[in-house]
């Protein structure tokens, strides 16, 4: 195919025939194109007539109509009566609930099992890998209902586990102490997220000083300033109150604090092991694909051991880790409907309830679709940019 | 995917206490150099060898020293009375038949149990790099046909048995098996497909990779099971089994397509360019010359590939279909059995965890032997 003489070429070719090549390839187009088109059709009027024979409507009215489905677990307010678009919102609610938190914490918890698999301590490293094989060749639905079961055998909220003072682990759940959330306090927490962007802007430009003339700045007053003593005032001037709820049993359940219901609690810890065992994998890989002068330069200028791994080997490294990591947490969202096995209510179980109340299938199908379709390309477009701005420190 | 997999174990100079001459015997030595090299070691190594100890001494109690392993019929009182303190290994030879062949018929089960050995069979043949020949292909058919026979019977004297009574340890086998040979041709095609010149097939395959990749494998199975008789016609309704196995071969086939892809990206511009200047049909050149090369470059993540989906046709659970997983946890729904799914569960995830750990062994030595040098 070459671009550079288009004009006279293609000209001629127009006048007199497209050429075998190109006459080959345009009935294949039109033969893959007409087969896909005709097999979507035929398929579309079987489903145009069985829903007329069956009286059920397309198009998404019915999300205006009463839901009736009862949701246990939601950080939303909501009750049956509630029409169906809402008990949508408290499904993807769910769902990313479920989703950020299990996407952090497996990091956390895999990039800590990665590095243990390279530690010099044998025993440690045993650990680490028993810990990754074993999550990984144990279907993720089959750790979930294990998780499930566990949770069930736990005692009854009178007789429920007190780990430390507050916090209590029952058949119920884990409930923990809380915080009441007013708006004070959300002021608060505003003031504490504009002090953390000031101060990533404020590194970067002392980073820039600190390159120009060599003398070294140091970062931990204005942290301590923006990060503590901002949110401080705010907090002082707007009178918000911090006292913690604790929770207390009455009767036969917990009173007060927050509660994560069993259900939760189980595909949280099976989402977050069974993905942490991936993400090690990665991050080891990763630690290994730095070569090894990396080290041995490090080390010859007699830098600690933490911080070769945090300065030196890392950034390296992340640019290996980047791209499977943001498969994972891809993974992690779209296995966390699994949900439906143990009666957490997601996305997909919501979808479900009222594919099988209203029979509006494609429909519910579709919903599933677009909110799954929406979350990847969000964490896509998020772990691209990061991937991009990594990338951009090489020299 | 190469990177998730496993690579010797090359220790990084974290610390090179390794090569530290020490005094001492060989043990001792070895210990000094492995769990004592620094004080942070050996602060990691205590904490560590304390809270495994108490783990195996707590693990020992419930499993074997508390453990109860036969109970008379379903008298499940002694189990009950330790529950808790020790494991109820009575519930697995009562129903480990349920478990592992599901409600076939009792009489008939050594059939499902030959199906198995000659699954097994069959894969330990295909690992073998010196059978990777074109009779392979022949053998496959043969057992397939062979496992078609044992499970559904009708012909040779052996009495029919309907695919709403087959179940556990077959039909995963089944669902897994059937759906990467469809699924491998498949992800083939639309990997071709999406590197093709050709704009509108291009598009067709980037639509349907993205699209079934972009959403949970439950989902598909919730249309092949819902939403797939609104789209047949009247009259016209396949059988559950097979639904979930047409599902699982289109999932199967966008996820294989991507592993293909990337290894016709390895494939060197001049050997398209030599296959062209031999005057190769497309066909020909790709068949013989290209992807030969390419899927040799992707075996280890195609491995990789193999055991999520293996995995994976544990979702049929949500659909109601009798796998290995489903009928586990139907056999405790006896009341008599129902507080030991945690034993059954134990037993289930130990054969999922002897076939995915083979499977990522073999990945393993697969790399090694592909590694240069």
């Amino acid at each position: 195919m070459t671009t550079s003489t288009p004009d006279l070429s293609r000209r001629r070719r127009l006048r007199f025939s497209l050429n075998r090549q190109q006459l080959i390839g345009l009935a294949w187009q039109i033969l893959v194109v007409g087969i896909a088109v005709a097999i979507v059709g035929w398929l579309w009027s079987n489903a145009l007539h069985n829903l007329s024979v069956r009286r059920i409507s397309t198009g998404f009215a019915f999300l205006g109509r009463e839901a009736g489905m009862p949701i246990a677990d939601s950080w939303l307010a909501y009750n049956p009566k509630d029409p169906y678009v809402r008990a949508f919102i408290v499904g993807i609610v769910n769902t990313l609930r479920v989703a950020v938190i299990g996407i952090v914490l497996a990091t956390v918890i895999g990039t800590l099992v990665g590095i243990a698999r390279l530690s010099s301590n044998w025993l440690l490293s045993r650990l680490a890998a028993i810990y990754v094989e074993l999550l990984r060749d144990i279907p993720l639905l089959l750790q979930l209902l294990f998780w499930y079961v566990l949770m069930q055998g736990l005692p009854a909220a009178r007789a429920a586990w007190k780990p430390i003072e507050g916090v209590f682990l029952s058949n119920r759940g884990l409930v923990l102490p809380s915080v009441p959330i007013a708006e004070a306090n959300l002021w608060v927490i505003a003031a504490a997220v504009a002090g953390l962007i000031a101060l990533y802007m404020l590194r970067r430009q002392l980073m820039a000083r600190q390159m120009a003339d060599g003398k070294v700045r140091h970062l931990w007053p204005y942290a301590l300033g923006l990060l503590v003593g901002l949110p401080a005032l705010v907090s002082l001037g707007l009178g918000a109150s911090w006292t913690v709820t604790m929770p207390e049993l009455r009767g036969f359940n917990f009173v007060g604090g927050l509660t994560l219901a069993p259900e939760y609690f189980a595909l949280l810890i099976a989402l977050v092991t069974y993905t942490s065992a991936f993400i090690a994998e990665i991050v080891r890989s990763g630690i290994q694909a730095v070569p090894r002068g990396q080290w041995d330069a490090a080390n010859a200028l007699g830098l600690r051991r933490i911080f070769v791994l945090q300065r030196i080997v890392l950034p390296q490294a992340l640019r290996v880790i980047i791209p499977p990591m943001t498969s994972q947490y891809l993974n992690l969202t779209k296995n966390s409907s699994l949900a439906v096995a143990v009666g957490y209510q997601d996305v997909v179980s919501i979808a479900n309830t009222t594919l099988n109340q209203t029979g509006q299938a494609i429909e519910a199908i579709a919903l599933i679709m677009m909110v799954f379709l929406t979350i990847s390309l969000g964490i896509s477009l998020f772990m691209n940019w990061y991937n991009a701005r990594i990338a951009l420190v090489e020299r | 995917m190469t990177s998730i997999s496993d690579a010797p174990q090359n220790p990084l100079p974290f610390n090179s206490a390794r090569s530290r001459k020490v005094p001492g015997g060989h043990v001792i030595r070895w210990l000094r150099a492995n769990l004592f090299a620094s004080v942070t070691s050996s602060v990691i190594s205590v904490l560590l060898i304390a809270l495994l100890g108490k783990a195996l001494v707590s693990l020992v109690q419930w499993g074997y020293w508390n453990a109860i392993w036969s109970v008379p019929g379903d008298q499940t009182g002694a189990c009950r009375s330790i529950r808790g303190l020790g494991a109820c290994w009575a519930v697995i030879p009562e129903k480990y038949r349920f478990i592992l062949f599901g409600t076939y018929p009792f009489s008939e089960q050594w059939r499902p149990a030959l199906v198995c050995l000659t699954f097994i069979t069959l894969f330990y043949v295909s690992s073998r790099r010196s059978w990777w020949r074109k009779e392979l292909v022949a053998v496959w058919a043969a057992a397939l046909v062979l496992i078609g026979v044992l499970m559904w019977g009708g012909i040779a004297g052996l009495t029919y048995v309907s695919q709403d009574r087959w179940g556990g340890l077959p039909v995963t086998l089944i669902l897994a098996t059937f759906g990467l040979a469809f699924g491998f041709p498949l992800g083939i095609v639309v990997a071709l497909g999406r590197r093709s010149k050709l704009p509108a097939i291009r598009s067709l395959c980037v639509l349907y990779v993205e699209l079934i990749r972009g959403v949970p494998l439950i989902s598909l199975l919730f249309m092949a099971s819902v939403m797939f008789p609104l789209f047949m016609p009247d009259g016209v309704n396949i059988d559950k089994l097979l639904r979930a196995q047409i599902a699982f071969v289109l999932y199967a086939g966008a996820y294989l397509a991507e592993v293909v892809r990337g290894g016709l990206q390895a494939v060197p511009r001049g050997q398209h360019d030599a296959a062209d200047a031999l005057g190769l049909s497309y066909w020909k050149k790709n068949g013989l010359i290209i992807l030969p090369q390419a899927i040799r470059h992707v075996i280890p993540p195609l491995v990789n590939t193999f055991i999520a989906f293996f995995k994976d046709t544990s979702l049929v659970l949500i659909i109601g279909i009798f796998d290995l997983l489903t009928t586990a946890k139907t056999s405790i729904i006896d009341p008599a059995w129902q507080p030991f799914s945690v034993e059954v569960y134990l037993f289930v995830g130990l054969i999922y965890f002897v076939f995915c750990f083979a499977m990522s062994r073999y990945s393993r030595h697969l790399e090694a032997q592909a590694r240069p040098g």
